[in-house]
């Protein structure tokens, strides 16, 4: 039973990681309609900064030229090449954002090369004690950083201008820009902040347990794809509760690997997908999400 | 299509197929050994472009159903006594029998994942998709009775009516002075496989369910107004096109001799999905250019890596031939969609002579096409 508490509270934390992963591809979504498949190459590039920039210029000063690299990325993305396609077909937008990940993900994967960059985090690969519970202290953080991060969005979504301004962008476009809001700049916006907290979870993703920065962050940061598309495309709280489901769904079959070991090994990081499946199966629209409606 | 039109499309296309009969003739085995890979690409490709441009479907498990092709036909074909010495077993039908099962196993793996296919549309089946490639790895690592875990397995060769397409039975077999051995022979047999696939893909167009898939793709509420049972259509385009991956697997087995789990990851998806956006999605002359250019560059760019100043070794940490054609590409798909939408096959077809498709509808990619290219394409 310990162990069973430990685990799920450990998988709550990895989930609140891609709570913030899942969260930056619901507000891409909703603020231009794209289905971003270069999310996982952003957060690489974001931790890569960090990683190369971290033993000259100390941690916290490379995590802030990272995150606001990886900002930079996303918006060079949106500005450059999705803002050409704006309205276009959905498919042909994902089609484009995968392009953008074959070009990012092979150039950055062949500066890594097979090196392992350290993230040169200050909690490093200590194990706290809570409750009687032993965690990793990065996952700890992770969780508390995560919680700050998604009341912060949920406010400002809800209260801001900026919050307004993307709902509106996203119930109806044609008529928030009639009414003044300026389109390209919510959408703008929408991939700054989702490239900047792609790297913020990246730089909890890669630290301890994880080995730290390599080539295959990018491919790990995928099982936000299942929690974004179980929580239901376009809402913030599906991608919140998805991601925890999915980050202890993960962490438990990891864990008990060994009891269920005829399922095979690295049970772990094939569970996302299938309860994506499960889910879809049930709710084609997630758990969460807007059903679209047709009218004739 | 007026007859005269017809009749030289037709010459056309009987041309080059005698002029690719006859490559095995002049060229040496690393052609061979390339066209073989492509022409395996080229048909799993014209699966996926019925999918994506026919239905409005997209589908990034692509890969998931060439890997049941693929391993359906070694388990099928393979040795049964195998097991007793450790290697995957198998159950020792005759190649040509393992062939068909393994494409009816594809498309049987396509109709179980159809409660989802036929429901979820466009790009939402397309991240639906994703699980399937990473279930298939899991499987394929795992199940090594079967698979071979991640070694990988043993193909057998092919025969039909007691030729073997391998090096050996008939021994020393060649045809006008040139030696037969196992690339020239799976070449004809690829080759066959092309042109039926091709065949069958332009004739599934222009039938009635192919206009019920584009009147799906085009109005989902019209095509349902219509009689059109949208879900049943959906799930149909779905398995047709596991089962053109499944083909594609049988001749990517055939071709590699040996199939391991990593030629069946979510890169290989991305491969087919990135052939038919760059020949133009729908068209299947497009995915037939597109299949050419992503299967055959890496192969020709490392061939030539000596030739190429660019390029470094491999592993020296400079621009591999590998990183090379990734980035080309990933560039040519972002070209592309940006300056010409339709795909090159499209473009092309624009210069030559207007659309005739044009009924069966232009739609870039997926779903829903714009109502003012519509228009377009109509007038033309």
């Amino acid at each position: 039973m310990n162990q069973f508490l430990e685990l799920v509270l450990s998988g709550l934390a990895l989930g609140s990681i891609y709570s913030l992963i899942a969260l930056g591809l619901v507000v891409v979504f909703k603020a231009t309609r794209v289905v971003n498949f270069a999310h996982g190459s952003i957060l690489l590039l974001g931790v890569y900064v960090i990683g190369r920039l971290q033993a000259d210029l100390g941690f916290w000063l490379a995590c802030a030229i990272g995150i606001v690299a990886a900002g930079a990325a996303a918006l060079v993305v949106e500005v450059v090449l999705i803002r050409r396609l704006r309205g276009g077909d959905l498919g042909a937008l994902a089609i484009l954002t995968l392009g953008v990940d074959i070009v990012l993900l092979t150039e950055l994967t062949r500066r890594l090369g097979t090196d392992v960059l350290p993230i040169g985090a200050p909690w490093g690969a200590n194990v706290v004690d809570i409750l009687g519970f032993r965690l990793p202290e990065s996952r700890v953080i992770a969780a508390i950083v995560s919680a700050i991060l998604l009341v912060g969005f949920a406010v400002a979504f809800r209260l801001s201008d900026w919050g307004v301004a993307m709902r509106a962008a996203a119930e109806d476009g044609a008529t928030a820009g009639l009414m003044g809001i300026r389109l390209s700049r919510v959408g703008a916006g929408a991939w700054f902040l989702a490239g900047a907290l792609a790297t913020a979870a990246g730089v909890f993703l890669v630290s301890f347990p994880s080995a730290g920065i390599d080539a295959s962050v990018g491919l790990v940061a995928l099982a936000a794809i299942p929690a974004w598309v179980l929580g239901g495309f376009d809402s913030p709280l599906g991608a919140v509760i998805g991601g925890l489901v999915i980050g202890v769904v993960s962490v438990l079959t990891a864990g008990y690997q060994d009891e269920i070991a005829f399922l095979g090994r690295g049970l772990g990081d094939v569970a996302p997908w299938v309860v994506m499946l499960l889910v879809l199966l049930v709710r084609p629209s997630g758990l969460f999400g807007t059903r679209e409606l047709t009218r004739v | 299509m007026s007859d005269l039109a017809r009749h030289r499309g037709t010459a056309a296309a009987a041309a080059l197929i005698v002029l690719i009969a006859l490559v095995p003739l002049y060229l040496e085995g690393f052609w061979l050994q390339t066209g073989l890979f492509v022409m395996a690409a080229i048909v799993g490709a014209i699966g996926l472009t019925l999918l994506v441009g026919r239905a409005g479907q997209l589908s990034l498990g692509h890969a998931f159903f060439v890997a049941v092709g693929a391993y359906g036909y070694c388990y099928l074909a393979g040795d049964p006594a195998a097991g007793a010495e450790g290697d995957p077993a198998g159950l020792g039908l005759t190649p040509f029998l393992a062939a068909i099962g393994a494409v009816a196993l594809a498309g049987g793996a396509g109709a179980l994942f159809s409660p989802i296919a036929g429901r979820v549309r466009g790009i939402y089946l397309g991240l639906a998709s994703l699980g399937l490639v990473f279930l298939g790895q899991h499987i394929l690592f795992n199940a090594a009775g079967v698979t071979g875990g991640f070694e990988g397995r043993d193909a057998a060769p092919f025969a039909l009516f007691g030729f073997t397409f391998s090096n050996t039975d008939p021994d020393d077999f060649a045809v006008m002075g040139v030696p037969f051995g196992m690339l020239e022979r799976l070449w004809y047999l690829e080759l066959a496989v092309v042109v039926l696939a091709c065949w069958f893909a332009r004739n599934l167009v222009a039938s009635r369910p192919g206009r019920a898939l584009a009147t799906v793709r085009d109005s989902e509420t019209a095509a349902a107004v219509m009689g059109i049972d949208v879900r049943r259509y959906r799930a149909l385009a779905f398995v047709i096109s596991s089962m053109y991956a499944g083909l594609a697997g049988v001749l990517m087995a055939l071709a590699f001799g040996r199939i391991v789990p990593e030629s069946f990851g979510l890169l290989l998806s991305i491969d087919y999905l990135v052939m038919i956006v760059i020949g133009g999605a729908g068209l299947v002359a497009g995915a037939v250019a597109g299949a050419i250019f992503v299967a055959a560059l890496p192969l020709l760019l490392s061939h030539y890596s000596d030739a190429l100043p660019l390029l470094a070794e491999p592993g020296s940490g400079g621009l591999g031939a590998a990183e090379l054609s990734r980035l080309l590409y990933g560039a040519a798909i972002i070209a592309v969609l940006l300056f010409a939408p339709g795909g090159i096959g499209r473009l092309f077809r624009r210069a030559v002579r207007p659309d005739p498709t044009a009924l069966v509808g232009p739609a870039p990619v997926t779903s829903t096409s714009k109502p003012s290219e519509a228009k377009e394409e109509s007038k033309a």
